[in-house]
């Protein structure tokens, strides 16, 4: 299963991210607060699946042992997946799916612009088609965090308790390892220096807007470029993964 | 390029400008944009799509579509290749296909160009309404029935419509 081949797993980082994502946002169908919303989040789901799509075919592409990108998504165990432990985490309320949006949006906008440079031409062209469906996501969840952040005394403190939780969650988005400095020195992968400032300008900038108060965190996760995840997340895979699983190679 | 294989591939353009986009079925498959190349060779013919939205359902349907169409006509060894770069744009929809999609109920893109949306402030710019071209209208969501659209409503005429978004 262990694949070295550096590009192969950066890919992998990339789709398993978008993957989970899709998922997590999938799991408010037919249940998010209103109907708009609903078509929303699904809406954004969707297009992080056909992201995700994308960086999976390239990465059995490069592969190239015979596997598709359905053995990649749907039959690997959890230690396998190499997502942020913050796209992981549970739709604990509408102020939490908002949060986790944000913050991801905010570092997918920056990391694709980046990445949208790539001397890798493929990943600079799924790259480069990404970024502009996340600079619709941003939009949207940037505007619900100002909605949320100056709404009532109720959406004020759930968007803050949501922030201050999730903040932890955060700085492992700009973790390099070998992997991405191996490709950064080639001029493939994405300066996560960068990303880091740009995010931290743009989620600043939002804060202010929104009334809302800057986290001041003394603990920060780690781990998921080597497979560690939260609790909630083999319960999520369970339930992604029992249709492939039940049925082995079903097929649309 | 031979006269023969440019008879060829201007007879496929000609079959695929006939294939109505699934979601759409005012526009063309071709007018949307969607098909970027043709090739004819030896081997049989490649066609060269590109998704509106990285999810976009209907991608498998263009597929089909493409493959029925020709096949129907004759043509074989037909493969379908899915390309990102360019990637794909509003601004390929010409001026007769945004006139077909207002005439549908869908208000067409401006060019991108002349989008400035600022990321968290309000859009100022308001969308006119395809059935009754009032500017009185509003934002309802920035995502509609399908990914390439977004949600408006016109405090005019009290219709809600939507938007063909600009990418």
């Amino acid at each position: 299963m262990n694949n070295q081949n550096p590009l192969f797993q950066y890919c992998l980082r990339l789709a398993d991210n978008s993957m989970i994502l899709s998922h997590r946002l999938s799991q408010t169908c037919a249940s998010a607060p209103f109907l708009e919303e609903d078509v929303a989040l699904t809406n954004i789901a969707l297009d992080l699946l056909g992201q995700a799509s994308a960086f999976y075919k390239y990465a059995v592409e490069i592969e190239d042992k015979g596997r598709t990108e359905d053995d990649l998504a749907y039959h690997r165990n959890e230690r396998d997946y190499l997502n942020f432990q913050l796209v992981e985490y549970p739709n604990t309320d509408f102020a939490y799916i908002i949060v986790r949006q944000f913050l991801a949006d905010a570092f997918y906008y920056h990391l694709y612009q980046q990445l949208s440079k790539s001397k890798d031409e493929k990943l600079a062209s799924i790259a480069a088609k990404s970024l502009k469906e996340v600079t619709y996501h941003l939009r949207h969840s940037g505007q619900w965090m100002i909605r949320l952040g100056k709404g009532t005394e109720e959406s004020k403190q759930r968007v803050q308790v949501a922030v201050n939780d999730l903040w932890t969650y955060t700085q492992e988005l700009f973790e390099a390892d070998n992997i991405d400095e191996i490709l950064l020195g080639d001029g493939i992968a994405a300066d996560l220096n960068l990303v880091k400032k740009s995010w931290e300008e743009v989620v600043s900038e939002l804060f202010k807007k929104a009334n809302i108060k800057p986290p001041e965190c003394r603990y920060f996760v780690t781990g998921s470029k080597q497979g560690i995840h939260t609790e909630s997340f083999g319960h999520m895979l369970s339930d992604m993964q029992y249709l492939q699983r039940a049925y082995p190679d079903a097929k649309w | 390029m031979t006269v023969e294989v440019k008879n060829i591939k201007d007879q496929i353009w000609s079959l695929l400008s006939g294939i109505p986009d699934p979601e759409i079925p005012v526009i063309s498959i071709t007018e949307l944009g969607v098909v970027r190349d043709i090739e004819v060779n030896k081997n049989g013919i490649i066609i060269s799509i590109t998704p509106t939205y990285s999810g976009c359902p209907a991608m498998k349907v263009f597929e089909d579509d493409i493959i029925s169409t020709l096949t129907r006509e004759g043509h074989k060894n037909i493969k379908i290749k899915t390309i990102y770069s360019p990637a794909w744009t509003s601004d390929w929809l010409g001026d007769e296909a945004k006139q077909k999609l207002k005439k549908y109920g869908i208000a067409p893109p401006r060019k991108t160009s002349e989008d400035k949306n600022m990321l968290f402030e309000e859009d100022t710019k308001k969308v006119p309404c395809p059935y009754c071209d009032s500017n009185n209208t509003k934002l309802t969501s920035q995502f509609s029935s399908t990914a390439c659209k977004a949600l408006h409503f016109c405090n005019q005429c009290q219709q809600p419509f939507e938007y063909f978004k600009c990418i």
